[in-house]
């Protein structure tokens, strides 16, 4: 292989005078730009994200070990993420173990509102940043230390557009979308619902006093990503509640198996 | 704003990479349905790169058309964003191509 180019012939002229005609002699498809002499190319061929991807990769390995099954929670600020956290907690009601990571960018107040529920949880303070990274979870995860078997659901910093590229170990990444929010949010914010498994409609006691067609969203959400499980939820008055609480027991049943 | 984000990323792989050798160019390669803005890397590269081998370096980003396969009728498709459909009607399209964020290459200088 060449040294100074990486190709995969050697013996070619690389230190040549710029700005004149002249023959490359590659005999492949090569794409690199003439260089100036004293400088050389290194191919990387390597992602952006390469590092957080290693990281997550090992919480991933983590939580297989431990046979957890840990979700990745995001949405819109205000979607009722919490309130949800809150009310399936309270659904699951000791049935199997659970924790919580929170993600805001300041304040415990999320992490107050998890711990009133008597689940271990763990806060980060993500300051100015927009979402969590795999190095964040794997501290908070070592300062949880979760046991085995337990359902590890991860609180996201509201945002739709960020957490979406960043991998965080998580089995899937569950989207909430709240019907306040407009049943176009699908179609404005694709990449995050075509990176999620799991859609959770919230807020759905409010139907009745919203202009919001349900319908129109559905297929909107199926548009963008046709795979997606979805489910109506109202974290207030319980409304498909035992549903999504019976796929969570499923998914953790699934990690142990 | 997770461009800043992902330079700061870039800018931290390549210097891992090259050590103390001043990078001159990096070559980026940015898929059309990456979800990154190409003009917010160029903005944030400037600032990431001050104080490391990267500093005064030139960021170039090729731009990766995207692809996807039908699910239906297994036509391969050009496609421009996940809402694009198939010519078949189907909207069950794989992407194959189009989500990279990758660096292609660095130039240094010899030592």
């Amino acid at each position: 292989m060449c040294a100074t180019c990486g190709c995969g012939t050697t013996g070619h002229e690389h230190g040549h005078e710029h700005g004149h005609e002249h023959e490359h002699g590659h005999g492949h498809e090569h794409g690199h730009d003439h260089l100036h002499e004293g400088y050389r190319i290194v191919s990387l061929e390597q992602d952006v994200l390469a590092q957080n991807d290693r990281l997550a990769a090992r919480n991933r390995a983590l939580f297989a070990a431990r046979q957890i099954a840990a979700f990745n929670f995001t949405s819109a600020p205000g979607a009722g993420k919490t309130t949800l956290l809150q009310a399936l907690i309270k659904q699951i009601g000791g049935r199997f173990p659970l924790a919580v990571i929170e993600g805001d960018q300041e304040t415990a107040r999320d992490a107050d509102r998890i711990r009133e529920t008597g689940t271990p949880v763990v806060q980060i303070n993500t300051r100015t940043g927009c979402h969590l990274d795999a190095q964040m979870v794997n501290a908070a995860v070592t300062a949880l230390d979760p046991p085995r078997s337990a359902l590890l659901l991860i609180e996201n910093v509201g945002n739709l557009v960020c957490p979406a590229l960043f991998d965080l170990g998580e089995r899937a990444k569950v989207v909430i979308l709240s019907v306040t929010e407009g049943e176009d949010k699908p179609l404005k914010y694709p990449h995050m619902f075509r990176a999620a498994a799991v859609v959770v409609l919230t807020k759905v006691d409010l139907l009745p006093h919203l202009d919001f067609n349900l319908d129109e969203c559905l297929a909107n959400i199926r548009r963008v990503n046709p795979f997606v499980r979805v489910f109506q939820v109202s974290s207030k008055q319980g409304t498909g509640l035992s549903a999504f609480c019976d796929f969570m027991a499923a998914q953790v049943a699934t990690a142990a198996a | 704003m997770h461009e800043l984000a992902i330079t700061e990323s870039l800018v931290a792989a390549v210097a891992d990479s090259v050590g103390s050798d001043r990078v001159a160019r990096v070559r980026l390669q940015v898929g059309r349905l990456a979800g990154v803005v190409p003009e917010a890397l160029q903005f944030c590269f400037e600032t990431c790169a001050r104080g490391t081998v990267l500093e005064g370096a030139a960021l170039v980003i090729d731009v990766i058309p995207a692809r996807g396969r039908c699910r239906q009728c297994a036509a391969e498709i050009a496609m421009t964003s996940f809402l694009d459909a198939c010519a078949c009607g189907s909207i069950e399209v794989d992407v194959l191509s189009g989500e990279e964020l990758r660096i292609k290459n660095v130039e240094v200088e010899v030592q």
